[in-house]
C-alpha cells in the first residue's frame, strides 16, 4: 500500500475509535463544567456499561438496542449514586479532596468488578456478524460504521438536550453561575445528578461499542480509554462540550497514525505526550477560553 | 402584617460577625431600602434572605412562615426573588433563554408568555436583542435583563442588590423609574443601594446599616432631611 492510502485508512480507523473517546470525554467535560471535578471513576462506568451490555445480551438474550438502552440506564443510576454518596458530601470541601475521592471510587469499582465478574476477560457476543466493506483501496468494517454512527447519533441527541430542553438550559446555567442558577429556582443538586446520569449513559454506550469492536471485555478495560478520554477532554478544552468531541476524534486519529507510522508500542504513550504538550502550550485546550491570570 | 420580617438576624463568615442581630420589616406593596457603606452588611442581608448564606441565629419570616432554613430554590418557589449584585446574567445564553430561566419554576406557558411581553414592555431594548447572548449586552442592558429575569418568577417580594452599580447617571434614573413601575404593578421591593439619594426618593421607608447593625430607620422622607444622613450618605 502506498503511504497515503495507509494515511486515509488510519484516519478512518482513528475516527471510529475516536468517536468512542469522544463519548467518554463528554462525560468528563460535562461533570467538570458543572462542579469543577475530574470524575476519575468515569472510565469505570464505561467498563460497567460494557458488562451490563454483556449480561443483557448473553443471560437475557436481548437484542442489541434494548441491551444498550438498559445498560445506559443502569450506568446512569450508578453514576448518580456515585455523585450522591462520594462527591456531594464534599461539594464545599477543597477540590483536592474530591479528586482523591474520585480516584478512590475508581479503584473501588475496579476491585468490586473484579470480584463480581472475575478478573479474566470475557468474549463479547458477536451480535452483528463481521463484514468488511471495500471502498477503492480503503477497508471499512460494519462495526466501525455502527460505532461511528451510534456515537454521532448520541452526540446529536446530547446537543439537542443541552440546547433546547429546560433541564439542558438549566445545566448550562449551573455551569456558568451556580448561585445565579439557584436564584432562578433551579434545584442545582438535581441538575448535577442529571449531568452525571447523562455522562454515565454515554460512557456505557461507549463501553458496549468498544466491547463489540475488540470482541472482549475485562474489569480493567476502563483505565486506558478513561485516561485517553480525559486527555481528549483536556485537549478540546475541559468544560467545553464541542471540545470533548473534537478532542476525542483527534486522540483516536493520533493513536492510529502513531501505530501505523511509528510503532504500536507507543499506542498508549501518544495520549500522555498529547497531555504534556497541551498543558505546556495551551492549557485551556483547543476550544477553551483563555483565562488571564488575575494579578 | 408584614410580608417579610427579619428578626435578630446574625450571620458569620468564619470568625467575622457580619450581621449582628439586625431586624426590619417590609409591608405588602412597599419599597423599602437598606442603605449603608461598603461592608455594612447590605448584600449579606439579601443573600441570607435568599438562602445563599446561612444564618447563625434569628429568623426570616415570609408570609408568616420562617424561610431561613429553606434551600435557595425553595425560597424562590415561595415567592422571594432576587436580582443579585453585579447582574449575574448567564453570558453565553441568549436574552430569551435568560428570561426563560427566570420562569424556571412555572408551568403555565400562556402566563409565562404574558409576563415575557410585560418585561419587553418595561425594557423594549431587550426585545430588540432577544436573540443576542447576554454577554454581548452593555452593562445597562445586562442590568435590565437581570431585573426582567427576576420578574419572570413572579415574585411577591423582589430583592434588588445595587441595581445602579456602574451605570451612567442617565441610565440610573431610568432604572429607578422602572423600579417604581414594577412596584406599582404590585411587586413589593426590598432595595439595597449605595445611591442613597435616589433610593430614599423612591422608597417609603429605609433602614441605615452600619457594620452589621441597624443604626437608624424611619420614613424615607424624614431620613432625606436628617442631618446625620445628609452628612454621611448624601454628601451635603
Amino acid at each position: 500500500m502506498v503511504w497515503y492510502t495507509i494515511l486515509i485508512q488510519q484516519i478512518i480507523n482513528g475516527l471510529a475509535l475516536g468517536s468512542v473517546y469522544a463519548l467518554i470525554a463528554l462525560g468528563y467535560t460535562m461533570v467538570y463544567g458543572i462542579i469543577k471535578l475530574i470524575n476519575f471513576a468515569h472510565g469505570e462506568i464505561y467498563m460497567l456499561g460494557a458488562y451490563f451490555g454483556f449480561f443483557a445480551l448473553t443471560i437475557f438474550n436481548l437484542p442489541l438496542i434494548p441491551a444498550m438502552l438498559i445498560s445506559m440506564l443502569l450506568a446512569a443510576i450508578i453514576g448518580m449514586g456515585i455523585e450522591r454518596i462520594a462527591y456531594r458530601p464534599l461539594r464545599n470541601a477543597p477540590r483536592i479532596a474530591a479528586l482523591i475521592t474520585a480516584i478512590g471510587a475508581s479503584l473501588l469499582i475496579q476491585s468490586v468488578a473484579q470480584l463480581t465478574f472475575g478478573a479474566s476477560f470475557r468474549p463479547f457476543p458477536q451480535v452483528i456478524p463481521f463484514q468488511r466493506i471495500q471502498v477503492g483501496p480503503i477497508f471499512l468494517t460494519n462495526r466501525q460504521l455502527i460505532m461511528f454512527g451510534v456515537a454521532i447519533l448520541l452526540m446529536v441527541l446530547l446537543h439537542l438536550i443541552v440546547h433546547y430542553t429546560k433541564i439542558g438550559k438549566a445545566m448550562r446555567a449551573v455551569s456558568m453561575d451556580k448561585e445565579a442558577a439557584l436564584l432562578m429556582g433551579i434545584d442545582v443538586d438535581k441538575v448535577i445528578s442529571f449531568t452525571f446520569a447523562v455522562g454515565s449513559a454515554l460512557a456505557a454506550a461507549g463501553g458496549i461499542l468498544v466491547g463489540m469492536y475488540y470482541n472482549r471485555i475485562d474489569p480493567y478495560m476502563g483505565i486506558m480509554p478513561g485516561l485517553k478520554a480525559f486527555v481528549a477532554a483536556v485537549l478540546g478544552g475541559i468544560g467545553v462540550i464541542p471540545g470533548a468531541v473534537l478532542g476525542g476524534f483527534l486522540m483516536g486519529t493520533a493513536e492510529n497514525l502513531v501505530v501505523a507510522f511509528g510503532s504500536s508500542t507507543y499506542r498508549d504513550a501518544v495520549a500522555f505526550a498529547v497531555l504534556i504538550l497541551v498543558l505546556l502550550l495551551r492549557p485551556s485546550g483547543l476550544l477553551g477560553k483563555r483565562q488571564n491570570e488575575k494579578v | 402584617m408584614a410580608i417579610l420580617e427579619v428578626k435578630e438576624l446574625h450571620v458569620h463568615y468564619g470568625v467575622i460577625h457580619a450581621l449582628k442581630g439586625i431586624s426590619f420589616s417590609v409591608q405588602q406593596g412597599e419599597i423599602v431600602t437598606l442603605i449603608g457603606a461598603n461592608g455594612a452588611g447590605k448584600t449579606t442581608t439579601l443573600r441570607t434572605i435568599s438562602g445563599l448564606n446561612q444564618k447563625t441565629s434569628g429568623s426570616i419570616v415570609f408570609r408568616g412562615q420562617d424561610i431561613s432554613r429553606l434551600a435557595p430554590h425553595k425560597i424562590v418557589a415561595q415567592g422571594v426573588g432576587q436580582v443579585p449584585e453585579g447582574r449575574r446574567v448567564f453570558p453565553q445564553l441568549t436574552v430569551e433563554d435568560n428570561l426563560g430561566l427566570g420562569a424556571y419554576l412555572r408551568k403555565n406557558k400562556k402566563e409565562i408568555q404574558r409576563d415575557l411581553n410585560r418585561v419587553f414592555e418595561l425594557f423594549p431594548r431587550l426585545k430588540e436583542r432577544r436573540r443576542q447572548t447576554a454577554g454581548s449586552l452593555s452593562g445597562g442592558e445586562q442590568q435590565m435583563l437581570a431585573m426582567g429575569r427576576g420578574l419572570m418568577s413572579r415574585p411577591a417580594v423582589l430583592l434588588l442588590d445595587e441595581p445602579s452599580m456602574g451605570l451612567a447617571p442617565m441610565l440610573v434614573r431610568e432604572i429607578f423609574s422602572i423600579i417604581q413601575e414594577i412596584n406599582e404593578g404590585g411587586t413589593t421591593i426590598l432595595l439595597v443601594e449605595q445611591n442613597a439619594h435616589l433610593s430614599l426618593e423612591i422608597s417609603s421607608r429605609a433602614y441605615v446599616l452600619e457594620t452589621g447593625t441597624v443604626a437608624l430607620d424611619g420614613s424615607s422622607k424624614e431620613l432625606l432631611q436628617d442631618p446625620r444622613i445628609r452628612q454621611a450618605y448624601l454628601g451635603a
